[in-house]
């Protein structure tokens, strides 16, 4: 580890048809960093963490980890290397519980002609993950779609984690989530950086944005327009870099 | 929160009394209660009649439980009436010819054959489930009424019509034993077993079934096997019971299977698989029935009575996915 970047984007370009979604864009992610990823709609966010959670293909460009680089061909391989996605619109399972959640498509069961869930067992490895992300779910036999918003994206994030990922990717996780909530949301967020996660982190909530990141990223019209420490910006800067020309940024710096 | 062992998961808090989940015996029970005080004087405590009721209803309990498993991952299967009666020809014209074991094959073969085609019009040619099965219902249906030009096929084999629901166990009527199993295997199937749970993350959301990496139209076309088989089962009990394959069993089964299922407590969207209250739903089912008839109501009522409480159990059932 010579640069201290677990995940390098290096000149990435994709095109759906003669649309342009992403040109010649760069990205760095250092160990146990959140980066904060804004952009307008269509800017080329979603599109950008779909190549790297093996969602698309980039037509060109490298993907390197720990800087060696890496074939992300499908959702399979990047949860290989170590790469979890946190949808925006909840990739749960509304009617059944947290464990069931938790473990979808993972399920302990015995060995047997008949496999037998062993629910007790995934309930305890439920409980341990929930208590380790301090998550505050009192009854995980709860069925999920009669758990709060801010609850459910806490247990969507809780399976990501539970995967023992490197990198998480988070696609608008406090969208949609009543204020109190999304307070919690963030929290949790920052909390994973101490399992030594490192974390890309969407939204268009600047609030959201400065209130966990290291650093931020800016996307315009499929261009990485800006990069800028998060000690070191403002919201208005921000703003200006999503919304305005060059041209017109510097004049009015003038 | 402090002490999060697992031990906390099993306090009595968790063990509160639903009374929503037992709603379902509740009911059956008012029914019976109020059954058992107007028509006291017209025989519906006797044992005959109690007994009467658990036959009437067995093999739609049976169907319902696989019906149940269908609806569960959100598809349907309207081909199960006519696969009934297909299964049942066919199962009887075997047994003349061949005995009793080659029959059983035959009539599973059927279902298994016409289950396999549902799932592949349903899952592979991506035809909506609704329609698929009812065009494949008016085609078992043809071939029930084509295969012996409309005449019943008599079953005179007495081992048969004693293992398949004409005999009694000491007291117990076959019919009986083979409710009880099938009920019990696809409770134990759908809460605890891996099989079963997929089929629920199917039904509840199968974008993220997928994405967890659960072959849903693996599951599907496996369930509309296993269907297609418990309807072949149904068709073998009516025609030891019976004695007697005809093309008009299962006719007017789909209904009532449909209605003891959603009176059950399972959701119409899917993702809900409670199979002893589909059962339960069924023997509410087959007990108005009984009350009707003894109260003095004609059939064309009873339907009437059953739509009625279809309508009832589908706006107190689950509703669908939130927006």
């Amino acid at each position: 580890m010579k640069n201290g970047y677990i995940l390098e984007l290096r000149n990435i370009y994709k095109s759906f048809g003669g649309l342009r979604a992403l040109i010649d864009v760069d990205l760095n992610l250092r160990h146990g960093e959140i980066i904060g990823l804004v952009g307008d709609n269509a800017a080329g966010k979603s599109t950008l963490m779909k190549i790297v959670s093996g969602a698309y293909r980039a037509d060109e460009g490298k993907i390197l980890f720990n800087e060696e680089e890496v074939q992300i061909a499908n959702p399979k391989d990047a949860r290989k290397i170590g790469i979890e996605m946190v949808y925006q619109d909840l990739e749960l399972c509304q009617n059944l519980d947290v464990p069931a959640n938790l473990f979808l498509g993972r399920e302990l069961h015995s060995e047997t002609f008949f496999r037998f869930l062993r629910k007790r067992n995934m309930e305890k490895e439920s409980l341990d993950i929930l208590h380790r992300l301090k998550i505050d779910i009192r009854n995980p036999r709860t069925k999920v779609d009669k758990l709060s918003g801010g609850q459910q994206q806490a247990v969507a994030i809780g399976r990501a984690v539970s995967f023992d990922p490197k990198i998480v990717l988070m696609d608008e996780p406090t969208a949609n989530l009543a204020v109190v909530e999304i307070e919690k949301v963030l929290e949790l967020t920052l909390r994973l950086t101490e399992h030594n996660i490192s974390i890309i982190f969407i939204s268009h909530r600047l609030d959201d944005v400065f209130r966990v990141s290291d650093r931020i990223y800016v996307l315009k019209h499929g261009y990485m327009v800006a990069v800028k420490e998060k000690l070191k910006t403002n919201k208005e800067e921000i703003v200006k870099a999503m919304f305005m020309d060059v041209e017109e940024q510097e004049s009015l710096q003038q | 929160m402090g002490n999060m062992g697992g031990a906390d998961l099993y306090s009595p808090m968790d063990r509160k009394f639903k009374v929503k989940e037992y709603a379902i015996f509740l009911i059956l029970l008012g029914i019976f209660i109020v059954f058992a005080f107007f028509l006291r004087d017209r025989g519906f405590l006797s044992l005959v009649n109690l007994m009467n009721i658990f036959r009437q209803t067995a093999i739609i309990s049976i169907m319902a439980v696989g019906f149940t498993f269908m609806l569960a991952s959100g598809e349907f299967d309207l081909s199960i009436g006519s696969t009934v009666a297909l299964a049942s020809l066919v199962g009887a014209l075997t047994l003349q010819r061949a005995g009793i074991l080659p029959a059983v094959f035959a009539a599973l073969g059927v279902g298994a054959l016409i289950g396999y085609a549902n799932g592949f019009f349903v899952v592979k040619a991506k035809m909506p489930s609704f329609l698929a099965t009812i065009a494949m219902m008016g085609i078992i249906h043809g071939l029930a009424r084509w295969i012996t030009h409309l005449q019943a096929v008599p079953v005179l084999n007495k081992t048969f019509t004693y293992i398949f629901g004409g005999g009694n166990i000491g007291p117990i009527p076959t019919l009986f034993v083979w409710t009880l199993v099938v009920m019990v295997i696809g409770q134990v199937a759908m809460v605890m077993t891996l099989f079963g749970r997929k089929v629920l993350a199917t039904g509840g959301n199968v974008v993220a079934a997928r994405l967890a990496g659960i072959d849903t139209e693996r599951v599907k076309w496996l369930l509309f096997i296993v269907i297609g088989m418990i309807s072949s089962l149904a068709g073998l009990l009516y025609t030891g019971r019976l004695h007697a394959a005809r093309y008009t069993y299962g006719e007017q089964d789909l209904f009532t299977v449909v209605a003891a299922v959603v009176i059950g407590g399972n959701s119409i969207y899917g993702g809900t698989g409670t199979i002893v209250g589909t059962v339960v739903g069924s023997l509410i089912l087959g007990m108005v029935n009984n009350g009707l008839i003894l109260f003095g109501f004609s059939v064309d009522q009873q339907v009437i009575f059953r739509g009625i409480m279809i309508l009832i159990a589908v706006a107190l059932s689950p509703k669908g996915p939130k927006e």
